[in-house]
Parts: C-alpha cells; sequence; structure tokens
C-alpha cells in the first residue's frame, strides 16, 4: 500500500559517516528501514553501527548488497556528484536530502536524469516515507501510520502538520513524498500525483504547494483530466511580497507569475478541495473523502 | 553553514558587473568610480577629455534614470558634455538617496557614483541569460526592443522576444549564437561582434554561476560596435563557495541590516510591514504560519524560519532580532518539531525571554517530539506567553492579542 519505498526497499546511504548522514541514518534503521549500505569515500571496509558495511562507492553497494535505492546527505559542494554516481550505478530511485546544491549543478543532473532511468526526489527535501514500513529522510517517524492518503509537497515541516492532521483524526497515509523547495528539482508534484494516481491503495491524495513556478498548475491540470481520487490542497504564501525569495530558492513570484492566487484558482478549477489555511488541510480533504 | 547559506541570489553593483564583463571580453565602454567627492577628479581624469560623460548612481535597484532623490535632485543617470558638469552631478548624488519605482519609499543611500564614456548609439536591444525553471536549462533571451521595460514587450508583443534554451550537456551551440544574432536583425561586422559577445556572456553566466545576467540595453553605435551599455547581474548563492572573488562584492549596506544580523546566525529572516512577528521551523510552515495571521485578520511583521536543526542560542538570536523592530506588537512561536525536540525549543523560549526581558506578548504552539515536556516548561516558567495547540488557535490568539497592545 504505497509508492516508491516499502519494506522491500534495499536502501544505501552516501555520506553515512557525516554528521547528519549518521544521525538520520540511524533514525531510519530504528523506524525499521532496511538499510543495506553506506559510502563514504575512503571509508570502505567500516561498518557503520557495527551492522552496516560501508563502501567507498556507490557500484560496490549495488553489486555487493543489492541497494536499490540511494539516500544523499552529502555537503552541497559534492552533491551533485553523488547524485550522478548514483545514477552511473543505475539505482532506480535517488532522493537528495541535502540543501543548497548550487543552481548550476542541478542543471547539470537534471540533463544527465534524462537520459537514465533513475527518479530523483529532491533535493532540499525531507525524504519519503510509507509508515510502517520504510522511512528515509528526516521526518519524524511517529507523526505518521500506515493508511490511505497519499502526499505530495515542497516543504518538510508544513507536509508534518497536514501528516499530523491525518494521524490525529485516527487516518493513515500510504506514503508521503517531499519533492523539495529548489528550483530545479527530481520530481514534480505532477509526477507524484501520477504515481498516487496508479497506487490502488492510495484512496485520497493531498498537494501541498507554494508561491513560484507553475508546477502545482501543471498538476492540477493533470488532475482535472484524469484523477477521479478525492484530493485537498494548500498553497502556501499568500501574503509573501513579490520578488523576494521566501526561504526556498524556489518560492517566489516574480513578473506577476507564480501567485498564490492563481494556483488556488487552478486547483479549485480542477475540482480539488483547498485548504483556506495550514490549519484545516485534513479538514478540507475530509469535505470530499470519506473513508 | 556559512555566512550566505540563506539568502539565496546575491546581488552587485552595475559598476562592478561591468568590471567582470570587461575581464570575461564582453565589450562594455570605458568607466571609473568615485566613493567620496576627492576621488571625483582622478575617476574623471581616466575617461577621455572633452567627450561626453555619463554620470550614473550605484545602487542595487533598477529605475535609477527615472528616479529623485530625497534632497530634490532628479534621476540617477545623468548624460553630460564634460567632466566639469559630471563632477557637478555626482555631487549632488553622492552620499544621497535615491527613490526609484523598485527602492520603495525608503529608496537607497548612494554610496559610489559611476562615469562612463558616453557613446552614440544606432540602435538598443535586450539581452539576458537566466536559469529556465520549466526546463531547468539556461535560456538565453533576445529582443529587438532595448531600453524599456521587457515585461512590457514580453506582454504586448511577445513575437518580438527571442528564446534560445541550452542543453547543459552540450552547451551553448554556434547555430543557436547565429540564432539569436540573424534574429536582432544584424549584419557584417555588428552580427560577428554580437556573436562574439553573446559567447563570452553566457560562458560568464554558466562558469560564474550566476542566477541572471542582463543587458538592457545592448546596443550598436553608428560606427558597427556592440556594447553592453548597462548590466545586472546576480548570482547563485549556494555557489558562492566556489567563487571567493564574487563574495568579495557584496555590498552588506545594501541589504536590510536586521537582514544580515539574522544571516550572521543562520536564521533566515525578511522583515515585512506589519505587527505580528513570528517564529518557525521550515520555509513552507514560515510561509503558512504568515498566511494564518493574515486570515485572521493580523497582519506578518516577518518571515523567519530557524532552520530544522535550530538551538537555543539561535532560538535567542531569533528573539533579540525580532524585539529589536519598534512596530512588533506581538511574537507567535510556531514550531513542529522533528529533528527539533520541543523541549529544547521551550528552554530556548524561557531562557531568551528572562534575558532580554521581553514586554510583547508571545503565543507559543509547539507540536511534535517531546511536545508534552516542552509544555511542562513553558507552564512551570512563570512566563506571560500563552499556549496554543493547534495553529489556527496559536494564529485567532495572536491576532487579538496584537489588536489590544
Amino acid at each position: 500500500m504505497s509508492v516508491l519505498v516499502n519494506k522491500d526497499t534495499r536502501l544505501v546511504v552516501q555520506g553515512i559517516t557525516g554528521s547528519a548522514g549518521s544521525f538520520h541514518t540511524t533514525q531510519c534503521m530504528e523506524y525499521g528501514t532496511n538499510v543495506v549500505a553506506g559510502v563514504t569515500p575512503g571509508k570502505g571496509g567500516q561498518k557503520f553501527q557495527d551492522t552496516v558495511p560501508v563502501f567507498d562507492t556507490v557500484q560496490d553497494a549495488v553489486d555487493k548488497e543489492g541497494a536499490n535505492v540511494a539516500a544523499i546527505y552529502v555537503p552541497p559542494p559534492f552533491a551533485a556528484d553523488s547524485i550522478l554516481e548514483a545514477v552511473d550505478a543505475e539505482i532506480p530511485l535517488v532522493i537528495a536530502i541535502t540543501e543548497g546544491i548550487p543552481v548550476r549543478d542541478m542543471a547539470e543532473v537534471k540533463a544527465r536524469l534524462a537520459t537514465s532511468n533513475t527518479r530523483l526526489i529532491g533535493p532540499n527535501c525531507p525524504g519519503i516515507i510509507t509508515p510502517g514500513e520504510c522511512k528515509i529522510g528526516i521526518m519524524p517517524g511517529y507523526i505518521h501510520k500506515p493508511g490511505k492518503v497519499g502526499i505530495v509537497s515542497r516543504s518538510g515541516t508544513l507536509t508534518y502538520e497536514a501528516v499530523w492532521q491525518i494521524t490525529s483524526a485516527g487516518h493513515g497515509q500510504s506514503t508521503c513524498i517531499g519533492i523539495g523547495g529548489d528550483p530545479i528539482n527530481g520530481t514534480s508534484h505532477l509526477e507524484a500525483v501520477q504515481l498516487f494516481h496508479e497506487d490502488p491503495d492510495t484512496e485520497a491524495i493531498i498537494l501541498i504547494g507554494e508561491i513560484g513556478g507553475t508546477a502545482e498548475e501543471e498538476a492540477a491540470a493533470f488532475i482535472k483530466e484524469n484523477v477521479d481520487k478525492p484530493c485537498a490542497a494548500f498553497i502556501a504564501g499568500r501574503t509573501a511580497p513579490p520578488g523576494r525569495r521566501m526561504g526556498h530558492a524556489g518560492a517566489i513570484v516574480s513578473g506577476g507569475k507564480g501567485t498564490a492566487e492563481a494556483k488556488m484558482e487552478a486547483l479549485l478549477d480542477a475540482g480539488i478541495s483547498v485548504a483556506e489555511t495550514p490549519s484545516h488541510i485534513a479538514e478540507a480533504l475530509f469535505k470530499v473523502w470519506k473513508p | 553553514m556559512s555566512e550566505y547559506s540563506f539568502f539565496t541570489v546575491m546581488n552587485i553593483h552595475e559598476y562592478q558587473a561591468k568590471e567582470l564583463f570587461a575581464d570575461a571580453g564582453v565589450a562594455v565602454p570605458n568607466g571609473t568610480v568615485a566613493q567620496n567627492e576627492q576621488e571625483f577628479d582622478q575617476a574623471l581624469s581616466a575617461l577621455p577629455e572633452g567627450e561626453s560623460i555619463v554620470v550614473k548612481a550605484q545602487i542595487h535597484a533598477g529605475g535609477r534614470g527615472k528616479g529623485t532623490f530625497t534632497n530634490g535632485f532628479k534621476g540617477g543617470v545623468h548624460v553630460v558634455p564634460d567632466a566639469a558638469v559630471a563632477k557637478e552631478k555626482a555631487q549632488s548624488m553622492l552620499g544621497n538617496v535615491l527613490v526609484t519605482n523598485q527602492t520603495g519609499e525608503e529608496g537607497k543611500e548612494v554610496g559610489t557614483v559611476y562615469f562612463t564614456e558616453a557613446c552614440d548609439i544606432e540602435k538598443e536591444y535586450y539581452l539576458a541569460v537566466l536559469m529556465d525553471r520549466a526546463t531547468s536549462m539556461p535560456v538565453i533571451i533576445a529582443s529587438t526592443e532595448g531600453g524599456v521595460d521587457i515585461e512590457e514587450v514580453a506582454e504586448s508583443s511577445p513575437e518580438k522576444i527571442l528564446k534560445v534554451l541550452v542543453d547543459p550537456a552540450l552547451g551553448l551551440r554556434a547555430y543557436q549564437v547565429r540564432q539569436i544574432a540573424f534574429g536582432l536583425g544584424l549584419s557584417g561586422d555588428s552580427f560577428k561582434q554580437c556573436v562574439k559577445l553573446i559567447i563570452k556572456l553566457y560562458t560568464f553566466f554558466w562558469t560564474k554561476d550566476c542566477s541572471q545576467v542582463e543587458v538592457n540595453p545592448l546596443v550598436t553605435t553608428p560606427s558597427g560596435d556592440v556594447l553592453a551599455l548597462d548590466a545586472k547581474v546576480n548570482f547563485d548563492a549556494n555557489a558562492l563557495f566556489r567563487h571567493p572573488d564574487v563574495v568579495e562584492l557584496r555590498d552588506l549596506s545594501e541589504e536590510d541590516p536586521k537582514e544580515v544580523e539574522a544571516s550572521k546566525f543562520d536564521l533566515n529572516y525578511i522583515a515585512l510591514d506589519g505587527n505580528v512577528a513570528c517564529m518557525v521551523n521550515g520555509a513552507g510552515l514560515a510561509m503558512a504560519t504568515m498566511d494564518i495571521i493574515k486570515h485572521y485578520g493580523g497582519s506578518p511583521a516577518n518571515f523567519l524560519d530557524v532552520g530544522g536543526g535550530a538551538n537555543e542560542e539561535q532560538v535567542e538570536n531569533a528573539f533579540r532580532i525580532l524585539v529589536s523592530d519598534d512596530t512588533v506588537k506581538a511574537i507567535l512561536v510556531n514550531i513542529f518539531g522533528g529533528i527539533m525536540k520541543c523541549d529544547v525549543i521551550a528552554t530556548g523560549i524561557v531562557n531568551a525571554a528572562r534575558k532580554l526581558d521581553m514586554k510583547v506578548p508571545l503565543v507559543v504552539r509547539l507540536e511534535g517530539t517531546n511536545v508534552a515536556e516542552g509544555k511542562q516548561i513553558l507552564a512551570d516558567s512563570g512566563l506571560a506567553l500563552e499556549p496554543a495547540d493547534t495553529l489556527a488557535e496559536a494564529a485567532e490568539k495572536i491576532v487579538k492579542l496584537a489588536a489590544k497592545a
């Protein structure tokens, strides 16, 4: 009952011995994620937590441990290189948590992804979780609960807010995908919605967006044409002044484009239940979904 | 984390951009700068004697030509016949505040005046390179309509806008450059010069990790030369670690002092007009918190993201920055603890409130890891702060308190 990751996921963590990598990998292992390998160039042969083998290259992790998903906690100057290494090792799913990767590096990564079979999630994202089965990233595991709601979002804590509202109401999530706040990212809102649309175990979808770009409008157009599952949405940034980037490099209204109003209008036009405030995301979903 | 990790784009002055252009082989008119009156004579003596001069106020904002100084002097850009008049104009600009349609009412103080050779203009064009979000590729934009607002051209006559996408895997190809130069209607020597300029400009954009490079206008002269008459350049802040030379061009006096102060502590802060301050973890939730304050009838005083792993010191510094703003009537703290544990945040809040002797009403909404312990710490503190369980409740409370204050 999920998309992209589940109990069969075999995770390799790139940057496993760094401070962020080791802290979050430990948390993920405690949650039950099947971490089969780590990669830190030069530290091949070591063991992480006395159990997880560390390799010098991603290819080694694939060859020796059958890793099929990679998580990246590598610092920004080297993160794009790490993504490319995972792509070259033909890992089908790469999740880049790292915040602050240069845009030029991501443009190069995007060009490489186009000629590969790898899906990238992120960068600058909280990661992905299929509650009860697999948590990859920095989200607090305990706020989630296995269930039927698929959630896609550009933002970390705003996603936790929505997850917690669903969980507090006694329901759960199929998978939550954090696609990240950068202007160039691997997986779009639209692609995440497509995954939930095709997943038989996802009954309802929550889309959380923010100002900037047109990704939310594209997802809305797809939903309007194709999706029968009940959908709710929230767009952050109605009060953000034009021309200022609101924290996320992608969150900017410029030249009258990317406004919250335009996005909400597109979502409403697609028949999506749009929450007026971040406190009413679950309520907006329950208006259209009767579990 | 570095001092510039939180601002996403770094701006530089026109004169700095032109110096970088010249180094990169992009043709610009000769120019010199002065940062105090004693430097005027020397700066002007470097330009050809008896020729016309352009005097330009240097601020990080557009619309300078049509701007007005608060001392009544009109125009941040003047074309003058000689050095004596140039000096007069420069005196009226330097140290004074220029208000343009992009600076806001408060305007910006001019710390540098830029003198350049005036050149005869045959025709004005528009040329820019930026990152196209929809395709994740750099795009070169050009138009025969230069020297005017390009957004308006795009709106009224989109057929006059040329766009060429550059595949990062292939780089800029010769035929693409020809497409632009022919598209601008150039021929002969002007065509050749334009081709060279576009290649140099694109290389500069790519190798220096620019977010945007804009030349408006690009001009041809009666003798067929092609020159960048203006230059607007900004850089991807995430890439500054590989461009120490660019970091040195940062002009802190152009930035909001509170935002500069916040960036020292890895706090992502943006000042706004309202009176309800907020402190939040996460950019999306911070934006959403501003929105909900507005939804319940209040007006947010700022955007403040303390990040995912804020510690006690950061919380204290965040409060110090918030209360340093006299217009702030109330503060809303909204933390969804994940990595950040609620008890740690609560301790930070209590210590900061005591240390800073905070007088403004405070509403605290905590949720997430160790929330019960966090709430207990707040309750036991004896401080006059209001707890809230949901964000909606917190926003309603803070708006009422701000209205009373």
